[in-house]
Order: C-alpha cells, then sequence, then structure tokens
C-alpha cells in the first residue's frame, strides 16, 4: 500500500513490506542525503518541525531531509515560546500548522500526542518521540544500519540493553524485529526491564524473546548490542535514577568475546553507557546510524509527501 | 417472568438490568450513576438470586430511565452477561444482550497519566478492543493496553 499521504505514528503503522519499501528507498537517498546528487521531491512544500521537548539529532536531520529534497521547515523548536504557555491546547496548535505547512512532524513529551496531531490535522502528522511511547523513524533508520551491516534482518539476534522500560526506541525496535523473525535478548537493569504488557506483547506476535542477566553472555552470541541510554527526565525520583545510573558500560573488556561482525548501535546522545575506546572499533556503527538518520527521514518525507508523477 | 424472579415488584416504565455476574450490582449502579437520578427514578437491586442461566445472578431495575448507549457499553465492560430490558406500561418493548462494541469512547479513562487523553485537552478517552476473549482494550492514543477496567471506568 501506498505511504503517500498517510500518518506515521507508530510502527504498527507499518506493515513488514512497507517497512522494506521504505529501507529500499533509504538506500537509494544515501547519495542524495550526502550531497552527491540533487533532488526537488518537495520543491514548494513546507514541512512544520512542532518539537515540544528538547532534541538535537531528530530535528536536525528531518531538518537536513526536508531540504535535501527541495523543501522548507518552519520550526517550533522551545514550546515556551508558544501559544502553549497561554493555555492553547496541542489540539488547536496542530490545526493551526496543519495549516500553514503540507506536513507535521512532531515530538512532545506526553503519550499518544502524535495520534492526536494527527486526528486533528489534516495534513500528514510524523510521529518524531511521544514520551515514552514511539519514535516510528528511529526505529526505520535501526532497521536500516543493521540492514546495511548485515543485508538482511532475518535471523539475526539482537540483545536489547538498558531502559528497557521507559526507552522509547526499544518498544518500536522490538517490535519491528519480531515482525522480521530476529531473535530479541533482553538485558539490564531488573528495575528498567520490559513492561510485562510489551513482552505479552511481542510473545503473542510469535517473537523469540529472552532474558540474559549476564551481559557478557549475551554480547557473546550476539549480533547487534543495541545499547540505551538511562533517560533521566523519565525518572520521577532522583535518588532511583541514581542507583541505576552507570550500572552497565560497553567497553574493551565486554566486547573481548564477541563476534567479530557485532554491531554496537545506540541511538544517542551516549552518556558514559560506551566507553570511547568503542569508538576506533570495528563494532561501532552508531555515528553511522547517526548519519542514516537523513537518508531515511528523506525516503518517508518523499514517500508520504514527495511529488508523484503527473503531479 | 418467571415466578421466582419476582422479588422485586414490577416497574410501569424504565430498565431491567438482569443476568448480572453475582457480586457486579453496584458496580452497575455507579455506571447508571444511581446516586444522581431523579427521585421519580426509583432503582431496586436484588442480589444473590438464582438463574437458571449463569448460576447466580445481581438484578437493577430503574423506573422512567433508559441506558444511554455509553452506558450500555460499560455495563457491556464489566458484566458481560447482562441482559437488558426496556419496560413501557409494564411490558417488555425491547429486550437484548449487551454487546461489547469495536471501540469504547468516554468510558474508561486510560490509566497511563502521562497519555495525552489525560492532558486538558478537548478529546475523550477511547479504546480499540483489541481482545474479546478476555477482554483487552488498547488505548487508541498511547496503546497502552488495560485488562482490569473496572478502577479507570470514567
Amino acid at each position: 500500500m501506498s505511504l503517500h499521504g498517510r500518518d506515521l505514528i507508530s510502527i504498527r503503522d507499518l506493515s513488514r513490506e512497507e517497512i522494506e519499501s521504505v529501507l529500499a528507498a533509504a538506500k537509494k537517498m544515501i547519495p542524495f542525503a550526502e550531497g552527491k546528487k540533487v533532488s526537488h521531491s518537495l520543491e514548494n512544500k513546507i514541512v512544520a518541525m512542532a518539537f515540544f521537548e528538547p532534541s538535537t539529532r531528530t530535528r536536525l536531520s528531518f531538518e537536513s531531509a526536508v531540504q535535501r529534497l527541495g523543501g522548507s521547515c518552519i520550526t517550533i523548536a522551545d514550546a515556551s515560546v508558544t501559544s502553549m504557555r497561554k493555555g492553547e491546547s496541542l489540539h488547536d496548535t496542530i490545526r493551526m500548522l496543519s495549516s500553514y505547512s503540507d506536513a507535521i512532524v512532531i515530538r512532545h513529551p506526553n503519550e499518544g500526542s502524535a495520534r492526536l496531531a494527527a486526528r486533528a490535522s489534516d495534513r500528514p502528522v510524523l510521529n518524531a518521540g511521544d514520551g515514552a511511547g514511539q519514535h516510528p523513524t528511529q526505529t526505520l533508520l535501526d532497521l536500516a544500519t543493521m540492514q546495511e551491516a548485515f543485508g538482511t534482518l532475518s535471523g539475526l539476534t539482537v540483545v536489547l540493553l538498558g531502559d528497557l522500560k521507559f526507552g522509547r526506541t526499544v518498544h518500536s525496535l522490538a517490535h519491528a524485529l519480531a515482525m522480521f523473525g530476529a531473535e530479541i535478548v533482553l538485558t539490564g537493569p531488573p528495575s528498567l526491564a520490559l513492561p510485562l504488557q510489551s513482552r505479552r506483547h511481542l510473545e503473542h506476535m510469535g517473537a523469540k524473546v529472552r532474558e540474559q542477566s549476564d551481559l557478557h553472555a549475551a554480547v557473546r552470541d550476539a549480533d547487534v548490542l543495541y545499547v540505551t541510554r538511562i533517560q533521566k527526565e523519565r525518572f520521577g525520583d532522583e535518588s532511583e535514577y541514581r542507583r541505576v545510573a552507570g550500572s552497565y558500560r560497553i567497553d574493551a573488556s565486554v566486547l573481548a568475546d564477541a563476534k567479530s561482525r557485532l554491531a554496537v548501535m545506540h541511538p544517542l546522545p551516549r552518556a558514559g553507557e560506551i566507553a570511547p575506546e568503542v569508538d576506533s572499533t570495528t563494532h561501532a556503527v552508531y555515528f553511522r546510524q547517526a548519519a542514516l538518520a537523513v537518508p531515511v527521514r528523506m525516503a518517508l518525507l518523499d514517500l508520504i509527501l514527495g511529488a508523484r508523477k503527473g503531479d | 417472568m418467571p415466578a421466582r424472579e419476582l422479588k422485586i415488584t414490577p416497574i410501569k416504565n424504565g430498565t431491567v438490568i438482569d443476568h448480572i455476574s453475582n457480586g457486579l450490582a453496584l458496580e452497575v449502579l455507579r455506571i447508571i450513576g444511581a446516586q444522581t437520578l431523579d427521585k421519580d427514578s426509583t432503582v431496586s437491586v436484588a442480589l444473590h438470586v438464582r438463574s437458571n442461566k449463569i448460576g447466580w445472578k445481581d438484578i437493577v431495575k430503574v423506573e422512567n430511565m433508559e441506558l444511554s448507549p455509553r452506558k450500555v457499553n460499560a455495563i457491556a465492560l464489566i458484566a458481560p452477561t447482562a441482559t437488558i430490558s426496556i419496560i413501557r406500561d409494564y411490558q417488555v418493548r425491547e429486550k437484548r444482550s449487551v454487546d461489547l462494541p469495536e471501540r469504547i469512547v468516554g468510558v474508561v479513562r486510560c490509566p497511563n497519566g502521562n497519555c495525552i487523553s489525560n492532558q486538558s485537552e478537548p478529546i475523550e478517552s477511547e479504546f480499540e478492543v483489541t481482545s474479546r476473549r478476555p477482554v483487552i482494550l488498547t488505548c487508541v492514543y498511547c496503546e497502552r493496553e488495560l485488562d482490569d477496567f473496572r478502577p479507570h471506568l470514567a
């Protein structure tokens, strides 16, 4: 099914075939993202960046993607300067924005905010992270990174390490990995384990999911080690945060027994979870992962909003 | 109506909610807002009544009131075996089982305090029925699943 004119709120909105079509399109976008080829796909199109929560990578890569496709952006980068401070609802803010733009990219601290935005807007809405909820474009670029590294997604053993409770990237990614038949291994602080409901959901999908409390053992069998940051902003209690912060760190000793092709990934920013010494190893894929954000988001914007033949 | 069910006097006009699983009548009273009804809406409750169909049951009769679809949906959630009869001039005019719709709007609050449906937005809570046995609801906004609705009835 065509993605043209559609919203992207949750990875669950996409079928396996649709994900594969995005990944194929993203691969073709790489020379455009690097400035070696020029696209006019979004010429005369305006994309609104509605960021109600801080973001560097996601917002800048979306802005870069729009501009590489010949479009332009209007941006809310700081919610405190909008009328929401005067009590305007998100619903009304989005309705207004949808009349100023051709598509809206939203990041917001409340779960479900992107779905509300999609209902309020008559233009396509792309979710760039809603609280601890979904972050589907991150998932797509994670998948693109794995596919580039291994040529396939099926049959990979992917270790998810860290904040599996609040980390929104993990929930979306685990769902997508389950669709592709990857084996999912969960590890990290028990207090930040994957919520039972998410685990149940994965098992319901027929996913191969297991827990491995020994990080070294988990890494030994892994094709991908997906590390997440413990998100301080999701903790109500500072002392609880301090208890788990720094409880895991990937360094040369953890990687000593790893497969030679192990890919270490991280949605970034990192806060000490991966030692700088890993950066120079062949395992370090996280900067490539960040770089792929632009072609993946270009591919999505092109599929959803780009000029079609006959337009 | 069989003689053994006449423990409560028949009503002239109103609604009879029968075959409520034993022990759930008080939840049903809460859903229909029994405490806030007009004073001509007499409410009769029978607890622990013998039933051929479900063993033991509760019955609630409310005079001069017909249930809104929203309240019927809420009853369907917590008492799926219930039947609802509309009585006019002592006669049963309509009798039907409660039926869980595909979507439940404005009946259950999302248990996720950070969900956008719990903020000051001009929207109602909305759940999709993603499983019927057991009943599991999924918030259309934050995708939180819910299988124990009683504490979250709006």
